[in-house]
């Protein structure tokens, strides 16, 4: 299924707010949404939400045979898995452009920055490394898909923790936690992705863009940077143009972006870090009550506020005074009772009322006509019935008076044949 | 944080160490690379214009040892889905792909795979910003890109290459368009990667240039690097870009006359 396309209303309305600084969900032009960073029951796994974008990543690791041109390191492996579940737009099995586009930032974002290190993972040089491979799974999409998925991606990296396993001679012994405590990854760094998108012609710049601002921006900017103010990379897209000092100011922004994102993230892992040790509620357990995983959730909107006060005090004073109300019915003709302005009534429901009234009244009458003309048609009817009869009786009458006047020719016949009679 | 900081300046040790030994010293002490260019220095430019008789507008370009074919179709009627049609400008298509023996190890897929197809992308985002679609509505421009041989800088040649084609098929563009890929290495920007100094752990970023209106069609970065350096390598970028576009403009000029010479006679 292709995506509905946005109405022209509500891309101007989208662009007009974007040019007075406004937003639709009340943020600031540099604002990120509210963002919440969970953990599943297992290690590696984690929930991100960035608005309501809901990201799952998880992380799991198998013993295979390295690659022949790096026989002792490990090897990553990224997926972005865009299920129609996220969005309708999404089609299954379909490596879209889309799709290729966040696979590749991501692998750019986590693999190319060496973020891992990837030698730690070998256990025997040549024959068995460690393969990490890491799902990010769109749960819901509400735009900016890429920084919720390279946070969800770096957050379960962090939390992963691989089985212990140990060599002898040529027996390698993969240990289950139970024995050996399980070994979190080394990560030398945290990459983490910070989108900005641009509007008219890169006039306008917006961080962290929720669907709707997605679907009218021109292009798009992505800078991965760690804490330590290290570029891991950059990619444009969208066909757009920029200017050195546009890709400059970003990175600004990016850096700070990126060390509130990183504080964030080891406080959640902290937290979750604590809730294990203390044997407390943590992972899904956790987040089953407030959530129940599956279903949408409903934060209060924060609705800007700033000059609401300002504004409504402007409205009351600006409006016009209502008219006086007469608090008392007015008889302005004898049988008739009033309340209210005493003016016309504008109302066309009403007068449509009265009409139906009127036509009520009119059907009465027609009615009232309808059963006079009735008995009128009843005694035309009789008077009918009567002509009818006359009629009828007409016939029998001329039977009658021809039977008559037969009789009385018969009579005359017979006054004749006694003529006749006599004459004879 | 103190732990992770001593493990990067370690791996960073451990890595220039490996660079030692491995013989790979990107900048010697006299400021020259491995293959003997100045830092700033470019690779050597062979450009050919109309080298195919069917196609509307076709460029060879070798860039070093890194040689690509372009060619471009169009505009035409758009083909395959209606639904791709847009009805206030032209669509752009392009394939880029590598000859199986473009590279050391024999290419198994020549196009279709996730690099590939990003790259694909890629090149149909810098010439929707470079081409003046809007002069053609309801049409397709197809602009076919083959790497022959890979040496560094895959993206940059093919971006020349393509513009080179765009302009022999008269599709009208903003501007040229010109790409460069830079690095950084001890400090000093480095021009025109090959592919030993991208291979070897070098920060590299590519650009794609309209250079009158000094405006960034693309920007592709990858690897480590510090905010501090970044303006100078886009800079240095830019820069090389611009000698990029001094190099087309040169081919384009001295094609036009090689193809009017005959039709004066």
């Amino acid at each position: 299924m292709k995506d509905t396309p946005l109405s022209n209303c509500e891309r101007d309305f989208l662009l007009k707010a974007i040019e007075e600084k406004k937003r639709l969900d009340g943020r600031q032009t540099y604002d990120y949404r509210k963002m919440k960073i969970t953990f599943g029951t297992d290690y590696g796994c984690c929930f991100v939400d960035l608005g309501k974008t809901r990201v799952m990543a998880q992380v799991s690791g198998e013993l295979v045979a390295p690659k022949e041109n790096r026989p002792n390191e490990g090897i990553m492996f990224f997926n972005i898995e865009l299920s129609p579940m996220a969005s309708p737009a999404f089609e299954q099995g379909r490596q879209s452009e889309l799709s290729v586009k966040l696979n590749r930032q991501l692998e750019r974002c986590l693999r190319n920055s060496k973020c891992i290190d990837t030698e730690s993972l070998c256990v025997v040089s040549g024959e068995k490394v460690w393969q990490i491979r890491v799902d990010v799974h769109m749960l819901n999409h509400d735009g900016n898909l890429m920084d919720a998925a390279s946070i969800a991606a770096i957050t379960a990296l962090c939390h992963f923790k691989r089985p212990d396993v140990g060599i002898q001679g040529d027996e390698v012994t993969v240990y289950s936690p139970e024995e050996r405590d399980p070994i979190p990854l080394s990560i030398y760094h945290m990459p983490i992705s910070v989108s900005f998108s641009f509007f008219q012609q890169g006039t306008y710049l917006l961080v962290d863009p929720c669907e709707r601002e997605e679907r009218v921006m021109d292009g798009l900017l992505m800078i991965a940077m760690n804490k330590h103010r290290e570029i891991c990379s950059i990619q444009s897209s969208g066909g757009i143009m920029l200017l050195k000092e546009q890709v400059m100011r970003c990175s600004k922004i990016a850096s700070v972006k990126v060390s509130e994102i990183t504080e964030l993230i080891s406080k959640a892992l902290e937290n979750d870090k604590r809730a294990r040790k203390a044997g407390g509620r943590c992972g899904f357990a956790e987040s089953m009550p407030q959530e129940r995983i599956t279903a949408l959730k409903t934060d209060e909107t924060s609705v800007e506020m700033t000059d609401a006060s300002e504004r409504a005090n402007d409205i009351v004073e600006n409006a016009e005074v209502p008219p006086q109300t007469v608090p008392s019915p007015v008889v302005p003709a004898p049988g008739v009772g009033q309340v209210g302005q005493g003016l016309q009534n504008t109302w066309g429901l009403e007068e449509e009322e009265e009409d139906g009234d009127e036509e009520e009244e009119e059907q009465k009458m027609e009615e009232e006509q309808d059963e006079k003309e009735d008995s009128r048609e009843g005694d035309v009817v009789e008077i009918s019935d009567s002509e009818e009869e006359e009629v009828v009786i007409l016939h029998p009458e001329t039977q009658d008076k021809s039977s008559k006047n037969a009789a009385s020719s018969s009579n005359q016949k017979g006054g004749k044949t006694s003529k006749q009679r006599e004459k004879k | 944080m103190g732990n992770v900081v001593q493990r990067q300046t370690r791996g960073a040790l451990r890595f220039q160490l490996f660079r030692k030994m491995a013989g790979l010293e990107l900048l010697s002490d006299q400021g020259y690379r491995l293959d003997g260019r100045k830092a700033t220095e470019l690779r050597k430019f062979q450009a050919r214009m109309g080298v195919f008789a069917q196609a509307d507008g076709s460029a060879y370009l070798e860039q070093g040892n890194t040689k690509a074919l372009a060619v471009v179709y169009g505009p035409h009627e758009v083909r395959g889905s209606r639904s791709r049609i847009r009805h206030d400008q032209a669509v752009i298509n392009c394939q880029y792909s590598m000859a199986t023996f473009s590279t050391a190890e024999r290419k198994r897929r020549p196009h279709g795979d996730r690099k590939s197809t990003e790259m694909s992308l890629h090149l149909k985002q810098t010439f929707e910003a470079a081409v003046m679609t809007q002069l053609y509505p309801r049409s397709q421009i197809d602009i076919y890109v083959k790497i022959l041989q890979s040496d560094g800088g895959n993206y940059s040649v093919c971006v020349n290459a393509a513009t080179l084609a765009v302009i022999d098929a008269g599709i009208p563009m903003r501007d040229y368009v010109c790409a460069c890929t830079v690095g950084f290495v001890d400090e000093t920007p480095l021009a025109d990667l090959c592919y030993a100094e991208e291979g070897g752990g070098v920060s590299s970023l590519a650009l794609a240039l309209l250079p009158r209106g000094g405006q960034i069609a693309l920007l592709q970065m990858d690897a480590r690097l510090h905010q501090d350096h970044l303006e100078a390598l886009i800079e240095a970028a830019m820069t090389a870009c611009k000698g990029v576009s001094k190099v087309l403009d040169q081919v384009v000029r001295q094609h036009l006359q090689e193809a009017s010479v005959p039709s004066a006679e």
